[in-house]
């Protein structure tokens, strides 16, 4: 057994792509050796900024011997299909041996491969490798670039080591040939360096200032850094990002702590940890708790303390950072943390110069310049979003009912102007990541009420699962009319999610929309909510009107077009919500067929209802009364739907206003099927009409009430009548008037199940 | 850098011109037309098309009007200095030569932390990109290193390695002063502020402030008249410099806020057609397949 080492020098390979590169070397890697069949022991991948390495323990010195067979022609085919097989098989004639196939003296190829040289088959592998390796983007370069189908990598390879046991693996790929040879640290170490095997390769590279292992230097840069924050009397923001960031664009990691003017944490601190950490790559540092005056800064560098601020600031940030360097330099890093200071002094100034600039300019005035970004051809400008989301968030802050939050109107209208203003200040211009933090920052020094500048910070808010859900009123429904306009427009104008393609995050403001109401338990119709959206943006914008209104005309609506265009704009956006609900739940364990049942009633546009329907549902189902209830309402359900007619008339109620508006409790079914009986009912026949006689109401009532609970208990009363009705009486009876009956007291239990939910939609 | 007079602005230039020609480079002068970098000029834009190799250094004066500051930023200019080197087929050991260029300059890479950090470089006016780095130096960045993967939309064979100095800031690290005006420009007493302060304070002015819009319109639209022009007569490198005139008048309309973002890509898109054209036509002119 033989250990195999592999080495890709390459200039500097961005950080961001060396832990993919490593998986794909090693899968790459894997693939060729199983393709052969050898199996490595260990495999060990690392990466450097320059270069990919690979390490394979225990790899046999052959491939195993293999044995085919080939069936040829017939022994009594012509000369030449012979000789063809022969070939095709490089075999001669004599070796063929003949069986009987079939009856058929038939001539077969034994084919004994020996094996292969695991050498070979390295040599053959690492060409392969390079040339299928899926960088995310690749480039030509050199003299080989005079033709397009030169090697692409990632940027320019430059030396290939690979060595099995002792053993050069020779290979060549576009001119460049596999060598002992390497190098070591791009300044530290002058020349090439011999590498004698997979064992010496990690220990002569350190001597050469390369810890090839990442991990290793990921260590060395989380600690070091940690530790260059204490000994100043220091705590070090931790960001695993910039660990593994920093690791990927140095061979021999050296932290080094600098300093930075106190001056500059008027600035707020979201913008100089972002300053140094997304273009310089430099940690932050902040004060230990109980120690604000520590960590060496005089007393008087530690500013606004007594400012308030919109968020708690319990953890201040110090005015220090850590940077990483590449090297242990001559003067213990002096010159280089000199250089990183002023670097990050005039980034700082930059920022304060902006944070300065930007409080010049009203928020109100900032606003203004809305009317020059586009939100969307066919939607106007940001300005104009910005008039809708606040005449819909006005709206539903003015809504009356119970579960609903009260803001003040005026409030919630000043802050949904107010909260894309910082959209065109300096600062989110330079760090858009800031949008809404800096408004909130900036609403905040124009001593705006905080309920506005709360507003203004957090209405993106949530941002994806497991973001925090704002809950203060003026928020939510800043942050619920801003996604409810984006869903109500793009659905307008017809610009849906489609399969993988939703360039407008409209899934994800759909979730946002679900969380809102459901983490505020918000009540009221979704439904009013949607038309309310859709109906402000057709009044705002002409062309959106006109199109809504062709799209009745061309479903064959003759009068008021627009009113029944937005209906249907609505209740498709509702389906959507709903279809996203089913998703957002599925992690909390809800059943998205359950979903489906209750929505498929229609009339349910109340999100908390619907899902403590659901809920109960799923509760109930999972019981073995629901289980046999259900198998009980299927077969009800095959009976009526083979029969037809009765199906047609219990279904028929539903399809009008009064069914799909308002909630469909009252059910007018009922009594459809209480015509007085002809003959006299068999007993567990008459078990069911009493059985539903007493459900029925109870039921309703429960369901009015909201006890879902309780309207399950009450429909797992007919769990008992409906088996045994099965079980004793036969619907299908010669007598007309018998079957008649019972397809209607059928339909009837149908009726009552359909009160909780369509258990056709019931999935098992 | 901490015992001997650091090296002054034109010092710098120097000791770079002397380094690349050495290196084989053809020394231009800068282009004689405004341009926001030194990839405009042709012997960066043009050259890097077609099979001939060809090595180049120049000095290039870039303008990029909204980037003005009225002379009060000390880090930002509307008119500042790029080094550019152009290096085709771009040579194996390019990395190397472009960190000896560092040492030749007073830079001592065992006393600093110099990194390649990724950066892509694409150029929508020029239908261009490339891959590549920023050069760092103990943090700041100093040079753009791209290899043209495509120019013109089409793709660049052999590859041509770019490096792009940023000329005002190596010299304030080189020299360590806060302020590009403070530089020290002749190492005799004339400092940068001297030779340009005034010239930031009244071309910013005229960029952001007085600068006729309807001329520039003009301008843009005859440029691209003119463009046309050229390309029907078969002359792409007059072609081409129209294409450049009208990108910087297109910069200049910006800086006057008079064009709204929608049109913005559409005044792009119009430049990239010239540029393309321009490219195109010099191919064709020069008998190279794409």
């Amino acid at each position: 057994m033989t250990d195999f080492l592999l080495e890709l020098l390459s200039e500097e390979i961005p950080a961001r792509m060396q832990a993919k590169a490593r998986a794909d070397l090693q899968r790459l890697f894997t693939e060729q050796m199983t393709a052969a069949g050898l199996k490595a022991g260990a495999i060990t991948v690392w990466s450097t900024p320059r270069r990919l390495a690979l390490i394979a323990r225990g790899l046999p010195a052959q491939t195993e011997a293999v044995s085919e067979e080939a069936k040829g022609p017939p022994e009594a085919a012509p000369d030449q299909a012979v000789e063809g097989f022969c070939r095709k098989n490089e075999v001669t004639r004599d070796q063929l041996e003949v069986r009987d196939v079939k009856g058929r003296p038939t001539y077969f190829a034994v084919i004994n491969k020996p094996g292969r040289d695991t050498q070979d088959v390295l040599a053959e592998a690492i060409p392969a490798i390079i040339r299928a390796f899926p960088w995310p983007k690749s480039m030509r370069w050199g003299d080989a670039s005079a033709s397009t189908e030169s090697l692409r990598w990632v940027r320019p390879l430059s030396g290939i080591v690979a060595i099995f046991g002792d053993d050069l693996v020779p290979c060549e790929i576009d001119g460049m040939t596999s060598a002992y040879d390497t190098v070591g640290h791009r300044f530290h170490h002058d020349g090439m360096i011999t590498i004698g095997n997979a064992d010496d390769y990690v220990e002569k590279l350190r001597a050469c200032h390369v810890i090839v292992d990442h991990e290793e230097r990921q260590n060395i840069i989380r600690d070091g850094a940690a530790k260059a924050a204490s000994d100043a009397g220091l705590e070090l923001v931790e960001d695993e990002g910039l660990v593994i960031e920093n690791a990927g664009l140095t061979e021999w990691p050296v932290p080094l702590l600098g300093a930075f003017d106190p001056a500059f944490l008027d600035v707020p601190e979201e913008v100089i940890q972002l300053t140094a950490r997304v273009n310089q790559k430099y940690f932050v540092c902040k004060y230990p708790p109980n120690a604000q005056d520590g960590g060496g800064a005089p007393p008087s560098a530690v500013p606004a303390a007594t400012s308030p601020s919109l968020r708690d600031r319990e953890e201040k940030l110090a005015p220090y950072f850590v940077c990483t360097a590449n090297i242990d330099a001559s003067d213990g890093g002096k010159a280089i943390v000199a250089g990183n200071e002023k670097v990050l002094a005039a980034r700082l100034s930059d920022a304060k110069f902006f944070w300065e600039l930007d409080q010049k300019t009203a928020l109100e005035d900032h606003a203004k310049k809305l009317s020059n970004i586009v939100f969307h051809e066919k939607l106007g400008t940001v300005a104009d979003k910005v008039e809708r989301v606040a005449k819909l968030a006005e709206w539903l802050a003015s809504l009356e009912g119970t579960g609903l939050l009260r803001a003040n109107p005026e409030q919630t209208k000043q802050a949904a102007r107010l909260c894309k203003a910082d959209l065109v200040t300096e600062m989110v211009g330079e760090f858009p990541e800031l949008q809404g933090l800096m408004g909130g920052y900036y609403a905040e020094k124009e001593e705006l009420p905080v309920e506005v500048s709360q507003a203004i910070r957090d209405h993106y808010k949530p941002v994806g699962q497991g973001d925090d859900v704002p809950t203060d009123p003026v928020t939510v429904w800043v942050s619920l009319a801003d996604k409810l306009d984006t869903l109500a427009c793009f659905f307008a104008i017809d610009e849906k999610p489609t399969g993988s393609k939703d360039p407008f995050a409209l899934r994800r403001a759909g979730i946002a929309n679900l969380s809102l109401w459901h983490d505020n338990k918000l009540r009221g119709s979704h439904l009013k909510v949607l038309r309310q959206a859709i109906a402000i943006a057709a009044e705002q914008m002409p062309t959106l009107k006109e199109r809504l209104e062709n799209l009745s005309k061309a479903a064959g609506v003759s009068e008021n077009l627009l009113k029944r265009a937005i209906d249907r704009e609505a209740e498709e956006l509702w389906g959507f919500l709903v279809d996203r609900l089913k998703v957002q739940q599925r992690e909390a364990g809800v059943r998205h067929d359950l979903i489906d049942a209750v929505f498929a009633l229609g009339g349910e546009d109340d999100l908390v209802r619907l899902l403590a329907r659901v809920k109960a549902l799923q509760a109930f189902v999972e019981t073995t009364d629901g289980e046999n209830l259900l198998a009980g309402y299927k077969r009800a359900s095959n009976i009526l739907k083979k029969e037809g007619a009765g199906a047609v008339r219990v279904e028929r109620s539903r399809d009008t206003d009064e069914g799909r508006h308002g909630l469909s409790t009252s059910l007018e079914t009922n009594g459809e099927g209480l015509k007085p009986l002809s003959y006299t009912p068999e007993k567990a026949e008459k078990t069911l009409i009493d059985a539903l006689d007493a459900a029925q109401p109870q039921v309703t009532a429960a369901i009015e009430a909201e006890q879902f609970e309780q309207a399950m208990t009450a429909l797992a009363a007919l769990r008992g009548p409906i088996d045994q009705f099965f079980e004793d009486v036969t619907v299908n009876d010669d007598d007309g008037a018998k079957r008649e009956a019972r397809l209607a007291l059928l339909a009837r239990f149908r009726n009552a199940v359909h009160q909780v939910a369509d258990f056709s939609k019931i999935e098992g | 850098m901490a015992d001997t007079k650091p090296l002054s602005f034109q010092q710098i230039i120097l000791k770079l011109h002397n380094y690349w020609s050495d290196r084989g480079c053809v020394i231009l002068q800068p282009y004689d037309m405004e341009m926001g970098a030194g990839t405009f000029h042709p012997a960066t834009t043009l050259r890097a098309l077609g099979p001939d190799p060809w090595n180049a250094a120049f000095v290039q004066a870039c303008r990029r009007p909204t980037d003005g500051r009225y002379g009060e930023n000390p880090n930002r200019l509307q008119h500042y200095y790029q080094y550019q080197v152009v290096l085709k087929p771009s040579p194996p050991d390019i990395q190397q030569l472009y960190l000896d260029s560092l040492v030749a300059i007073g830079i001592d890479p065992m006393l600093h932390d110099i990194r390649f950090v990724e950066d892509d470089w694409e150029s929508p006016t020029l239908g261009a990109w490339g891959l590549g780095w920023e050069v760092w130096c103990d943090g700041m960045e100093v040079t753009q290193f791209t290899y043209f993967q495509q120019m013109g939309g089409f793709d660049c064979k052999p590859v041509a390695g770019e490096l792009t100095y940023g000329l005002e800031r190596l010299a304030m690290y080189i020299q360590n002063v806060d302020s590009v005006y403070d530089l020290d420009f002749n190492g005799n007493g004339v400092s940068y502020g001297d030779i340009f302060l005034d010239n930031e304070k009244q071309m910013s002015a005229w960029n952001f402030e007085v600068a006729d819009t309807e001329t520039l319109f003009d301008l843009f639209n005859k440029a691209v008249v003119e463009c046309e022009n050229c390309l029907e007569a078969k002359l792409p490198i007059p072609a081409y410099e129209q294409a450049i005139k009208a990108s910087h008048v297109f910069n200049l309309l910006q800086a006057r806020g008079v064009i709204s973002v929608q049109e913005r890509a559409s005044y792009m898109g119009r430049v990239r057609d010239l540029a393309k054209g321009s490219c195109e036509a010099h191919m064709i002119k020069n008998g190279w397949a794409a």
